[in-house]
């Protein structure tokens, strides 16, 4: 499959302060987003995530290095066409109503008329704004501009769509809706790259993920191949028993109430943990194995990093 | 089209500021007093009318021009809306015309809407319509988009308080620049008549734009000035856009 972003040994830097001082914030990254795929860009703060998306979007000049849209040149019209962008905290005209919002947005893309109604309907209905669409977007709450601005991302039916933190700010069922969504371009073929916080939500929809640190990937692949399912740990809870009865047994026993609370590293000693309740009458309340997550994966590679 | 989108949303935004109704008021204020000041003045009373009207909106207009300009660009910039617009298929370029004429037809508006005051005002005094008189209002507005393409340059890589007090000084000293004329008539030869001359030509000169005196008093313009002075507008106001675009075509936006 053909690559919709090819980066290739992206280098910037700024000069910033009153004494300008060079500042090195990418230092030389390639990665590439396979087309149709959901691309989770992961990094901690100040890492080089926007300004890889600022250099993929044109709106900064990188110092050295190559950007490929499905091929084409970064800058190019072809590419911008390809191309649909939500920034982070998104902040519109907004004094218009989210129909003339998209309207302005399709003018840039010289829509003919009827084609830019159908289309502005059809965006409206998807992030569900339909009844707020003649509402001027500064009576708009973050989630619902959000929404908007995912409407305008995709106002020109882009091959791809680059998010910067879509989920930011959002409440738990407006976070659902969104990557609803994002799941929902993947089935219609279009290509997602974007960066998020919330880990478990890349977790949830990337097919692939990449990790910024000081500005250099340091970890790059499918996220089946970084998480693996190896269980690290089993947490076990008991009721019915006092905590003595474990000792020796989990790498941590600890109590509250009438319940004991044991975490076990030994897949071994858990069938054994579970023998013994039954044969002291205790009472199982739960017994949940750990498997590793995209956060443990990121906390270690930035703290190793 | 794609001008034509930024231009409107400019227009949109422009005519939402408070500041231009402001100066509209005060414009307005200005043209509608000079018929009292004309009152106290001995001597030719139209003439005060005529020259106090067609000086506010020189000034108001100039005000407009230089405070919602500088602060067009800017305000992309600093609401990061930029991010969204330049990240489709537009030209920088193409966005810094839109901008220029999103607020030019603004300002056509505003000169339009005081000058109907002012021919009002006249024709209160005279009972004639002095179509005469629009011959002055046009060269204004020439210079309004002069100071609106300045301002906008200004815009590209600076702040409003910054960029309005650099449009400003542009405005004075172009108003004030054919005083080097006459110091060039009154030396002699040699290195600083040359500096002065080089000065001479890279400043502005917006008197070029004035046909206030000859509208006002019914003096004849020389055949060939107009046109010049058009042509002098046209040629400056392409320049400074030319010199935003440059600026604007290689700015990070951080």
């Amino acid at each position: 499959m053909a690559d919709a972003i090819k980066i290739e040994n992206l280098k910037k830097s700024f000069r910033l302060g009153f004494i300008p001082k060079t500042r090195e914030i990418l230092k030389g990254i390639s990665f590439s987003v396979k087309e149709g795929e959901i691309f989770g860009y992961l990094g901690p703060n100040g890492a080089g995530k926007t300004t890889t998306i600022k250099c993929l979007l044109g709106l900064i000049f990188p110092d050295a290095g190559t950007i490929e849209i499905f091929g084409q040149p970064h800058l190019s019209t072809r590419a911008r066409q390809a191309l649909g962008f939500l920034p982070e905290n998104p902040y519109f005209y907004d004094y218009l109503t989210a129909s003339e919002f998209l309207a302005f947005y399709a003018d840039l893309f010289g829509l003919p008329r009827d084609e830019k109604e159908k289309r502005i309907a059809r965006l409206l209905k998807l992030v569900g704004l339909e009844r707020a669409a003649d509402l001027p977007l500064r009576k708009y709450s973050r989630g619902m501009l959000q929404r908007a601005g995912l409407a305008q991302a995709l106002i020109n039916d882009p091959k791809l769509v680059v998010l910067d933190e879509p989920l930011g700010g959002m409440d738990p069922l407006g976070r659902k809706e969104i990557r609803d969504i994002i799941v929902r371009f993947k089935d219609e073929g279009k290509t997602v790259f974007f960066t998020s916080h919330i880990l478990q939500d890349i977790e949830m929809i990337c097919d692939r993920v990449a990790i910024i640190v000081g500005g250099r990937i340091v970890k790059e692949g499918g996220l089946r191949d970084l998480v693996s399912e190896k269980v690290l740990f089993t947490e076990v809870t008991v009721s019915g028993l006092p905590p003595q009865t474990f000792a020796g047994l989990g790498e941590s026993v600890s109590a509250r109430g009438d319940r004991v609370f044991l975490k076990v590293y030994d897949e071994a000693r858990v069938d054994e943990i579970v023998g013994l309740i039954h044969d002291r009458k205790g009472r199982l309340i739960s017994l949940s194995p750990r498997t590793e997550t995209l956060e443990d994966i990121f906390v270690d590679t930035v703290t190793r990093t | 089209m794609k001008i034509g989108a930024i231009a409107g949303i400019t227009f949109k935004e422009a005519k939402r500021d408070r500041i231009l109704y402001l100066l509209f008021f005060f414009a307005a204020v200005g043209i509608v007093a000079s018929r009292v000041l004309a009152v106290l003045t001995v001597g030719d009373r139209i003439k005060i009318i005529k020259d106090v009207g067609l000086a506010s909106i020189s000034i108001f207009g100039v005000l407009m021009a230089i405070l919602i300009g500088t602060g067009l660009v800017y305000k992309e910039i600093d609401k990061k809306t930029i991010y969204t617009l330049l990240s489709k298929p537009l030209h920088r370029a193409e966005f810094i015309l839109g901008k220029f004429l999103g607020l030019v037809l603004t300002l056509f508006v505003m000169t339009a809407a005081m000058t109907v005051i002012f021919l009002a005002i006249v024709y209160a005094h005279t009972l004639k319509v002095e179509a005469g008189l629009l011959v002055a209002v046009v060269y204004i507005f020439l210079e309004l988009v002069l100071i609106t393409a300045v301002a906008i340059l200004f815009s590209s890589f600076s702040t409003p308080i910054l960029s309005s007090l650099f449009a400003l000084g542009f405005y004075l000293i172009g108003h004030l620049s054919w005083g080097l004329e006459l110091i060039l008539k009154k030396m002699q030869p040699g290195t600083g008549r040359s500096m002065v001359r080089a000065l001479f030509m890279i400043l502005p000169d917006l008197e070029n734009f004035n046909f206030r005196t000859e509208v006002v008093h019914g003096l004849p313009i020389p055949p060939g000035i107009p046109l010049s002075a058009f042509f002098y507008g046209v040629c400056y106001t392409a320049f400074i856009l030319g010199l935003a675009v440059l600026i604007f075509r290689r700015r990070d936006f951080i």
